[in-house]
């Protein structure tokens, strides 16, 4: 076993859907600099750097090379992890790895995207294979919304079920400044939005954003010293299931499923729904917020809508799931998935200010891409043994 | 946020064409069709799955296949969606048609779906288990488009 390793700094920049106030350096700076401050740390502090993004979106390369004005990388050992939508989930379990070894005690990790630069569907679909995918493939949304089918002639579930959770998680970015939409919206507005692909309609998915995420990770006694109450990393799992897209089991997420599976049972982790206390999942559209958290073992096959529209996953109830207002009100891509381990963070550590859910011991935050994809990091208040 | 004090730069007509290599199972394959209207598709020796497209190596079992089967050419519908939302296809440069069904195809004797076009002529009878059958180009040229679409027979 490596060293224990936590996370003692988040930063994160405001994130809207276009800011041509700055280019991509830019950007990943203002996230750069709010971790620093957060873990009271400077750069020459920092070891190591890992950062990721989906290169296609913006059409550069090299990102690792391009960006370390804005990154603090400049002469420090710095890597590249890109691996699709689950890339800002990726990138945190490199940077978990690399201080784990023993050969870096603080380490910055750094998800970003600017998605106004290029289509977003056009650009995703050269992430899929020429000859058997792109014909028609039309982004992400096409096999989200497969799984949707799947799932409601499998289970019964309709779409004012995955309006609950559209519902759900756009009322809980009222309490995130941070996110980029913050607009209420009642179920039969997200019913009555304009379908995109069946059986999802408009406020049913995600925006497209520019953004960035910064957070620094630092080994045992170290990471003690620098932060009051540090966000332990309990277990991380990346599991990837398929070459084509025709190759998944529709109507359920595998890779969500074993990689869970893996987490609990090295942990010790007998009931998750009991035992977590907060979820921040990557949820691109409403429907995985049903599908998603049976295959993580929450609840059984088919009864995820009950469990939703009891309210067990709003703020106040069981376990609320993305207090952040999730990936429906925000997505800077290649941010995504650390934004959602810097919110499970922030919410161990006690600094999630107005979407703070109360004593949390155990937080839980997942990647997702491609299609069917899935990274995912266990967070603790407690220092594992 | 954007406003006259920003300046963007616009990448303007870009092209960069590929060459990909689809190897000796995605030439098999696309021979077939374009000469025999067949559906060729290859069983793992360990696990006995039948994948449709062909390749070289079962992910899941790690071993090499070599069992050709054929498939279809008739099928039911294992999932679906209709595309609803215009986007640019980067494989043309052109807005997509829309409205269009997007199948994922359970080809008969498969255990893997085929993703292709559903006729939305009527889409009342486009639902997971329909049947369907596909049709052919008149004009084949070995490649997926030698197959127009999968239209529902029920
Ligand atoms: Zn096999």
């Amino acid at each position: 076993m490596g060293k224990r390793v936590a996370i003692v700094g988040t930063g994160q920049t405001f994130h809207k859907s276009h800011r041509p106030d700055v280019n991509g350096q830019e950007l990943i700076n203002e996230a750069v600099v709010r971790a620093l401050q957060d873990a009271d740390l400077k750069m020459k502090d920092i070891d190591a750097v890992v950062i990721g993004n989906m290169d296609h979106f913006e059409g550069i390369n090299y990102v690792d090379c391009w960006s370390v004005d804005g990154s603090g990388g400049t002469m420090k050992p710095i890597i590249k992890l890109t691996t699709g939508g689950t890339t800002g989930c990726t990138v945190a379990i490199g940077g978990y790895h690399l201080v784990a070894s023993g050969m870096f005690d603080k380490v910055l990790i750094i998800g970003w995207e600017k998605n106004s630069e290029s289509d977003t569907t056009g650009a995703i679909t050269t992430a899929f294979d020429p000859i058997w995918d792109r014909l028609v493939f039309a982004g992400a949304i096409s096999g989200l919304a497969a799984e949707a089918q799947a799932y409601m002639a499998r289970y019964g579930a309709t779409d004012r079920d995955g309006a609950r959770v559209s519902v759900r998680d756009r009322r809980h970015a009222m309490n995130n400044p941070h996110a980029q939409l913050r607009k209420e919206v009642a179920l039969e507005e997200v019913l009555a939005s304009p379908m995109l692909a069946d059986p999802i309609h408009l406020l049913d998915v995600c925006p497209r954003t520019d953004g960035a995420c910064a957070v620094i990770m630092a080994s045992g006694e170290l990471a003690e010293k620098i932060a009051p109450k540090p966000d332990w990393i309990w277990a991380t799992a990346a599991r990837h299931s398929y070459t084509y897209l025709g190759d998944a089991d529709y109507g359920r997420l595998t890779s969500m499923r074993e990689g869970a599976q893996e987490i609990w049972k090295k942990t010790g982790i007998k009931e998750p729904r009991k035992e977590l206390d907060v979820i921040e999942l990557y949820q691109p559209y409403s429907f995985g917020g049903l599908i998603w958290i049976e295959d993580m073992g929450i609840v059984g096959p088919g009864e995820a809508p009950q469990y939703i529209w009891d309210g067990n996953t709003d703020m106040g109830g069981e376990l609320p799931i993305n207090p952040s207002g999730g990936v429906i009100s925000c997505n800077p891509i290649g941010a995504t998935g650390l934004i959602r381990c810097a919110e499970a963070a922030m919410q161990v550590m006690g600094k999630a200010e107005g979407r703070q859910v109360p004593d949390v011991n155990f937080a839980f935050s997942t990647g997702f891409g491609g299609c069917w994809w899935t990274d995912m990091i266990l967070h603790g208040r407690k220092k594992p043994k | 946020m954007a406003d006259s004090n920003h300046i963007i730069i616009e990448s303007g007509d870009a092209v960069q064409p590929f060459t990909y290599s689809i190897g000796m199972h995605g030439s098999k394959f696309f021979t077939e069709i374009r000469d025999n209207r067949r559906f060729m598709g290859i069983r793992c020796p360990k696990c006995k799955k039948v994948y449709i497209p062909p390749r070289g190596v079962c992910g899941d079992c790690f071993v090499e296949m070599n069992d050709w089967v054929e498939v279809g050419p008739g099928g039911v519908i294992g999932t679906f969606t209709i595309l609803r939302f215009a986007f640019i296809d980067p494989e043309t440069g052109h807005q997509k048609p829309v409205p269009y069904g997007y199948g994922f195809i359970r080809l008969d004797g498969a255990d893997t779906l085929f993703q292709h076009y559903i006729s939305v002529e009527d889409e009342k009878k486009i639902r997971i288990g329909a049947r369907v059958e596909p049709v052919f180009s008149m004009n084949p040229k070995g490649s997926i488009r030698d197959i127009e679409f999968f239209r529902v027979i029920d």
